[in-house]
């Protein structure tokens, strides 16, 4: 029965399959731009991408170039069980960025141990190629 | 008064062993939990013209009623999304009830989740969901998951951290929880853990997701339960001392699976505050009226959350709450979790509680609050959610 267990896991690193409301994301990530959605009227930044302002009910907006720079909101040092693609980085840190234009973001820091993060820490985007179409968007102290 | 109050009643209480291997299917162990409902209901299973069930239950209907003798069932709903639904699954009976859309609901939960119970791959049945991502993931786990943000203890484990900031909570307060819990588990035969637990052990434990340990976290286990609820005016003729459903709510507010939502409100906002809010406005009572509170304790600090949100203390207080066994059954300011809860009796994504709930109605808990009358019980407060209260009927 172990054996069956193990064989029901997913082994590989899942990542984002893009789909009609946020190709735009991921096409900006590849670029190394971080780009969010933001309302033509009333101004509010978005994410998660959404065919309508949370604030205002607009449907107007465009895909807007963000600063990439934020605070750790809170985090996480996960010690395991988690995937398998992912074991052989435990203990490994995951964050809550919230970024200057006010979104917030789930991702990592990266070359940061973990008993060295703190909340409102500093942190800059960088960008992550993690397949042919696929960029992933992680921080770095600043 | 509220059209669904006092209308329905839960008159029949059902369960397998609990166990963190049973090795048994989720239909299997469903079938024993509903035949043992509708034996303390002292109804046949063929009564039964109405279902509410979680949307991740696995049994189908063909398979389920074709065992209950194919009734009629007039009403059916499932509700959405883990353990938020565990008390949504009472509401939406009591309301089909209320309406004259059904005389007799089946609720249940079935659930093998512990290490024998995995059945194969592409199967739906047994084991931990999380572990079978999509290697492309379009929906909304596409956010967190590439980053090794993968499980709910993990969210939960961020959303604990925030609360600690906020509120100044402590590990000490996160342990209060579980050592209360597993003091009533170890009264309690039917609980799977019932070792002692010391603040100390609970420190001893290893992380998880810091700053959550293994001890802040549910157990994992295999077992069903199921309730038979029927109109107040029929429970009165069947042998069980009824539980009325005396108020129920349901809500939406963020959700643990989307946190750049969830950490972009306020905590009011989130479903189990607005839960909380309608349930005494519809009650007309005060918190300080219940005798025993049920919460979904799928992790220590969510149980200190649900205490805020639902007015038992004030915003930032529930770490306070819990101190100095708080939440024990003989002396506690509140008993919470009579059983163990997900923590120590079981995890059945929270119906467990309901069935303590129950007990604690009819004077039966391995840990009875004296002349218990009045008890709340409520689904996890991080989803789609909702309470009910029960009242002890004629
Ligand atoms: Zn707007």
């Amino acid at each position: 029965m172990s054996d069956l267990r193990e064989s029901v896991i997913t082994q590989t690193r899942p990542l984002p399959q893009p789909g009609l409301d946020n190709v735009e994301f991921y096409e900006a990530a590849k670029r190394g731009e971080l780009r969010f959605q933001r309302c033509s009227d009333c101004g509010a930044w978005r994410h998660y991408p959404r065919p309508a302002c949370p604030e205002c009910q607009s449907r107007n907006f465009s895909w807007e170039l963000a600063s990439g720079r934020g605070r750790v909101f809170t985090w996480a040092i996960v010690h395991g069980p988690t995937l398998p693609a992912f074991r052989d980085e435990l203990p490994y840190n995951v964050v809550d960025v919230l970024l200057d234009e006010g979104v917030h973001f789930q991702s990592q820091v990266l070359d940061c141990p973990p008993d060295e993060i703190y909340a409102e820490m500093p942190v800059e985007a960088v960008f992550v190629p993690a397949s042919e179409d696929i960029t992933l968007v992680k921080f770095r102290r600043r | 008064m509220h059209p669904v109050s006092d209308k329905a009643a839960i008159v029949g209480i059902g369960q397998t062993p609990f166990s963190k291997g049973l090795g048994r299917s989720e239909y299997d162990m469903a079938v024993e939990a509903i035949f043992g409902a509708c034996d303390d209901a002292g109804i046949s299973p063929r009564e039964i013209d109405g279902l509410v069930r979680f949307d991740m239950e696995t049994t189908d209907e063909e398979n389920l009623l074709a065992v209950l003798g194919n009734p009629v069932i007039r009403y059916q709903a499932s509700t959405s999304w883990g353990g938020g639904g565990s008390a949504s699954v009472l509401v939406h009976a009591a309301v089909a009830i209320a309406a004259g859309m059904a005389d007799t609901v089946l609720v249940y939960r079935s659930r093998a989740r512990g290490k024998k119970s995995v059945f194969g791959k592409d199967s739906k049945l047994g084991g931990r969901f999380w572990e079978r991502m999509d290697p492309m993931l379009p929906g909304m786990n596409q956010w967190h998951v590439p980053h090794g943000l993968v499980t709910p203890f993990q969210e939960m484990a961020m959303i604990t951290r925030r609360h600690m900031l906020d509120y100044g909570t402590t590990e000490d307060q996160l342990a209060e929880v579980a050592v209360a819990f597993r003091q009533h588990a170890m009264r309690n035969p039917n609980a799977v853990m019932r070792q002692p637990m010391t603040i100390q052990d609970h420190h001893d434990s290893r992380f998880i997701a810091e700053p959550l340990r293994l001890f802040d976290c549910n157990i994992e286990t295999d077992g069903a339960v199921a309730l038979i609820v029927t109109r107040a005016e029929r429970a009165r003729d069947l042998p069980q001392t009824p539980a009325l459903i005396h108020a129920v709510a349901l809500a939406t507010g963020s959700h643990h699976g989307r946190l750049s939502t969830m950490f972009g409100r306020d905590w009011d906002q989130h479903g189990a505050a607005r839960s909380g809010h309608q349930i005494w406005e519809r009650s007309g009572l005060r918190p300080s009226e219940i005798d025993a509170f049920f919460c979904y304790d799928f992790f220590t600090s969510f149980v200190i959350i649900a205490l805020e949100e639902y007015g038992f203390c004030p915003r930032g207080e529930g770490g306070a709450f819990v101190e100095d066994g708080g939440l024990l059954w003989e002396g506690g300011r509140l008993p919470t979790n009579t059983h163990g809860g997900q923590l120590s009796e079981a995890f059945i994504h929270g119906v467990n509680n309901h069935l303590e709930a129950v007990r604690q109605i009819r004077g039966t808990s391995t840990s009875q609050v004296p002349g218990a009358e009045l008890v709340l019980s409520v689904g996890a407060n991080s989803d789609p959610t909702g309470a009910v209260i029960l009242r002890k009927g004629p």
